[in-house]
Parts: structure tokens; sequence; C-alpha cells
């Protein structure tokens, strides 16, 4: 077989806390095998050495909160053959996005010595508000086994194995006494999409959401068992409002409870 | 239904005291014990060492979704009811390796080889767990093309089982046919009786096998007065089930009810999370993933269990044929009591309850299945609202 030519990675960042491009240097035993099969043609965080585009593949972390990064996303996605968005910043908006339920301006207002000096857009949203993502990785941060998914998929051309489904299908499986029952600690596990490999539930606490909704999610009876543990409305809002308080149903759910 | 033991069989008695050689003669058969145990706020299965680790004197308290351990006054080793788990994961591993290969200079090379399963001792199986063996057995090896998998896993269990003396709220193993006694299907049945300070085991013998392991124990024949008391158990536990499904037309109702509005109702509920197929356990439904390494030098196809409540799993050039969750539930609960007899002549429920225990939204399998009963759809060819 013909020796491939390597594909050129880029890694990009938004608004963001740089752990999830993080989780790419943290691959650490993988991290001398995927520089083998690709090429690092521009990664800041890793080496200053910057390679022009076009790229094969982006890797765009972070959410879109100023009107630079909103031009900015455009010019990486005409250099990008793939984009893939990860983290929950990226694809949901992130914990910033908690200033869309408020008015930005009370902020800025509060927090800056010179409001004048900030430009900043009214909401933080995910990327795929503005381009065409090609696929998303969840999590806050992701998970890197997840990353390792995708990268070793596009480079044998097969379908990266990224289930949407609910964190209690892996939960389960791993043979956890589910916290929510046997417990009655509210848990987020039954709307939020699986990748964690249930770590909280794994620990005896309920899941936070970290990697946002899952495929059909059906937070308006989720509430209603959580009012049934006791849980106040106030509270109930909280528990949708951490990373992906701004993802469609986690958003509509919270908002329901803020009438 | 299966309340009274079986008078023609002679039947034993082995005392409390005495159980730990049946652990001894087990593991010295080469055998891996699997049975109940307490982690993490639950009686759970895992592989077992000896007595000691079973839940001695512990019960739990079951409702919809809901479960909680509770103390027993007495020390009762088997004194509770169905748990989060079933035997199925020991069978059907949640993951499972189909085949590994490596890419040499000449092409792939297939390692299809997984060391050999453990010789399993499954104690404490519940009427309920044997009928849904059954079911699995009929799934994966009755048909034909056997799995073999499951079939070199399945082939040397030695099952000892335990007649319910407490059933739990959720229970209705007697509208199932499948308990609280068991009929058939294990090596060993045990009853156990707490009888003031007497504690010991009312021993049924299901094989040869079951006959040659209670020989190495030391036991005596049960007295008739034993076998009375064995027999008041287990008609208390029927008795105790309050749980009530009329199976009788229960396969042609829903088979008129495709298009009920209660599907919807449902649907409002259901949190499409997939637990009740998780804990099912007859649920067998798997997905075949691909993964490869970075290099493309080595590949593994792994099967994993997989769920009707999982969009992807009727994914079909296109889109997913499922994709409303009243659609996915219809599929799981017309599966389970309807489609399941055309495909293998049974019912695919064994009434274990464990559905409605370990459902976070709280959804009672019997109280949708009543009310199905109880509202026909009158015309079959109306619409849903």
């Amino acid at each position: 077989m013909a020796a491939r030519k390597k594909p050129k990675l880029a890694v990009w960042k938004f608004a963001s806390c740089d752990g999830c491009q993080l989780s790419l240097l943290d691959c650490e035993d993988e991290l001398l095998e995927v520089a083998g099969v690709i090429e690092i043609a521009n990664f800041p965080e890793a080496s200053r050495a910057v390679k022009r585009g076009p790229y094969d593949i982006s890797l765009v972390e972070g959410s879109i909160t100023t009107p630079h990064d909103a031009m900015r996303i455009q010019k990486v996605r005409r250099m990008s053959k793939l984009l893939i968005t990860i983290g929950a910043c990226a694809t949901g908006g992130g914990i910033q996005a908690l200033r869309n339920f408020k008015d930005i301006k009370d902020f800025v207002s509060i927090v800056y010595a010179r409001p004048d000096y900030i430009e900043t857009l009214t909401k933080s949203t995910p990327i795929d508000d503005h381009v065409f993502v090609d696929c998303e990785l969840r999590g806050c941060p992701i998970n890197k086994y997840q990353l390792l998914e995708v990268i070793s998929a596009l480079l044998n051309d097969r379908k990266p194995n990224i289930p949407k489904y609910s964190v209690c299908m892996e939960c389960k499986q791993k043979g956890n006494v589910c916290v929510m029952v046997s417990k009655g600690i509210p848990c987020l596990g039954p709307v939020t999409q699986v990748g964690c490999d249930a770590l909280c539930p794994s620990y005896q606490r309920g899941c936070f959401g970290c990697f946002g909704p899952m495929e059909t999610p059906n937070t308006i009876s989720m509430s209603e068992r959580f009012g049934e543990l006791g849980i106040k409305a106030d509270d109930i809002i909280r528990t949708y409002r951490t990373y992906n308080s701004y993802s469609e149903s986690f958003r509509r759910e919270s908002e329901a409870y803020e009438r | 239904m299966n309340s009274n033991l079986n008078a023609n069989k002679d039947l034993h008695i082995v005392r409390r005291e005495d159980l730990p050689q049946l652990f001894n003669i087990l593991i010295k058969d080469g055998h891996q014990i699997v049975g109940p145990t307490l982690r993490d706020g639950a009686i759970v299965l895992d592989v077992l060492e000896g007595v000691a680790e079973l839940p001695l004197g512990w019960t739990d308290e079951q409702d919809k979704a809901r479960y909680r351990l509770v103390k027993r006054k007495d020390e009762a080793l088997f004194g509770y009811s169905c748990g989060p788990q079933t035997w199925k994961k020991f069978l059907f591993p949640p993951d499972h390796i189909l085949f590994k290969a490596d890419k040499t200079r000449h092409g792939w090379r297939i390692d299809a080889g997984e060391n050999a399963p453990p010789k399993f001792a499954f104690l404490g199986m519940r009427a309920c767990d044997i009928h849904a063996l059954t079911e699995l057995d009929k799934v994966f090896i009755a048909g034909e093309y056997q799995d073999s998998a499951y079939l070199e896993r399945r082939e040397n269990i030695f099952i000892i089982s335990i007649n319910c003396s407490v059933v739990g709220n959720n229970c209705f193993c007697t509208s199932m046919g499948s308990g609280p006694g068991a009929a058939s299907g294990y090596d060993l049945a045990l009853t156990e009786i707490i009888d003031g300070d007497l504690h010991y085991y009312l021993i049924e013998v299901g094989s040869e096998k079951g006959e040659e392991v209670l020989g190495e124990i030391k036991h005596r024949t049960a007295s008739q007065e034993e076998i009375r008391k064995g027999n008041e158990l287990l008609t208390a536990a029927a008795q105790a089930i309050s749980l009530k499904v009329d199976t009788e037309k229960l396969p042609k109702i829903l088979k008129k009810s495709v298009e009920h509005p209660r599907w919807k109702e449902i649907a409002s509920r259901c949190l499409t999370c997939g637990n009740c197929t998780m804990v099912c356990p007859t649920c067998f439904c798997s997905t075949v993933q691909d993964y490869t390494d970075l290099r493309g030098s080595q590949a593994s196809r792994l099967r994993k269990w997989d769920s009707c409540f999982n969009i992807e799993y009727s994914y079909i050039h296109g889109g997913s044929v499922r994709y409303s969750s009243e659609a996915r539930y219809r599929q799981w609960m017309m599966h389970k009591f309807a489609s399941w007899i055309d495909q293998f002549g049974s019912f695919g429920c064994v009434g274990c309850g464990r559905c409605i225990t370990w459902c976070p939204a709280g959804i009672d399998v019997t109280e949708e299945l009543r009310f199905f009963c109880q509202n026909p759809l009158l015309d079959t060819t109306a619409k849903s609202a």
C-alpha cells in the first residue's frame, strides 16, 4: 500500500479554558503515536512552529463571544477540510453562556474599569451557530479516548464510535448501582449524552451533565422526577445551568422553571 | 406458577453452618461462584469467595424508581428480592471482543481467541431469573445458529436457585408464570428456613450434577414438618405478590393497540434512557463496533449491549425507523408481551419487576399493561389523538 501523506492538524482556541486542547497533550502514551500519523501543523499550545493552512483536520475549542471571533471562525472553516468541535464551550456555548440569561451590559459595567474598551457579543454561542461542523466531541472537558477514537476513525476511513444515547447505558453496563433510585441523589444521567464512562455515578455522585443533552432528552419528565425527590425550582434551574446551559433542551427546561 | 415444593422428590436439609461446604466443593470443582453481595447500597451479583460475602441479615424495599437496603431482624442470607443486576452479564457480557486482527506483511492475521471463560456456579438465582435464562437460551442457542460465546459460558454453569420467601413490591412473577418457586432449570434449589434458633436450607435436587454436589455436603432427608414449613413460605410469598397482569388476552390486545393514544402519554414520562433494557434479564440486543489503532495495524470487533431505546438501534439507510419515544417504548413493550410469543413461543417478560424499580421515571410496566387491557381501542383503524 502506498504511504499516505500525513494529514495536517490544527488546533484553534476561542472562548474557553484550554482544558479540552490540553486533552490532546494529555494523551501522553499515545501522543507520540498521534504525532507519527498526523502532522501537528498548528497547535500553539504545543509548539511555536506553525505551518500555514489549509488543514485536513481542525479541532476547535471554545465558544464565540466577540465580533472578532465571529469573523475568525469563518476563516478557520475556510481553511479546514474537516472541522471538529471539542468540548462544552464549542458544542454548547460553555459556562460563559450563563451570560446569555442576563444583560451583558450589566456585567461589563461591574467587571471592567473601562467598559468602553470591551467589545463583546451579547451571547456566547456554540461553533455550529456560525459554521458547519463535521463532528462534535462533547464534555467538560472532552474524553481523550473519544478524541483518539475520532482521529483513529478518520485515519482508517471508518465510522467513529461516538454514541449519543444516555449516560445510563454506560453506567448500567459498568455494573453501577443507580444513585437516584438507590439513594435519591438527583442525577442528570438519563438526559445526558454518554462519553465520560459514567464518571460521577461511579463515585456515588449524580451526573452533572458535562456532556450535554443526549439524543432525545426528556427534560420535562426528568425535572418532574427531581421535584419528587424534593429539589426546589431554583435548584432545578441551577442543575441545567452549568456547562451546557445554552444547549437547546437544557436551556428550555431551565427557562420553564424560571417563570 | 410454582408455589409448592415438588412432592415427588426426596427433599434434603443442609444446616446453615454446613453451607460453607457447598462453596468449598464448588470451588474445588473449578467453579467460579457468582452470587449476591452488598455493594454501593444494593445487593449486586459478583464473584464470591465464601459465605461471609453473602448479604447476611439484609433485605430491600422496592417501589417505583426506588430501592433501599434495610436490615432484617434475622440472619437470613437470601432474605431479599431481585437486585439491580441480572445474570445475563456473565453469559452475554456487556463488552465482548469478537475478534482481533493484526496487519502483517502477509495480510491480516485474525486472532479469535479470548481465554476460555470461567466455569460458573450461579448461587441465588430466583425462579424468575431461571425463566429468563430459558428465554436467553432460546435466543442464543436454540435456533439454527448458535452463539458460541454464550454457549461456552452457558453449558458449564451449575445453578443453585433460591425459592423466594421475600417478595418485592414490584414482583409480578405469579402473573408471568415464573415464580416464586423454581420448577426446573436448577441443579440444586434451596428454600431458606429460619425457625427460631434453627436456620437451615430445604434442598431439592434438579440434576445428576446436583445430586453429586449434595453428596459431598453434610445433609439429611427432610422431615414432613420441614417440607410443610417450606411450602408455607412459598405459598405465603405467592400470596404476597400484589402486582397482577392478566396475560390471557394480552398479545391480542397489544397488537390491536398500535395506534393507541396511551403510547404518547407514556412517552411524555419515558426518558428513553434505556435503563429498563439494561436491567431486564431477557433483553438481549447488541450492536457491533469496529475499532482500529491510529496506525491501522490493529483492529478489533466488539459486541456491545444496545437498546431499542437508542436512536441508532433502528437506524437504517437514511434514518431511524423508530424516532419518536412512543415508537420506541411501544417496540419494547410489544416485543416483551406480544411478538416474543410469535418468535419464541412464550412471553419475553418474567415478572422480576426490575424495570419498574430501576426506571428513573418510575414507569410501571404492569400499570401500562392494565391500562391497555382496560381501555382497548374499539376501532383498530382509529388514529391516535
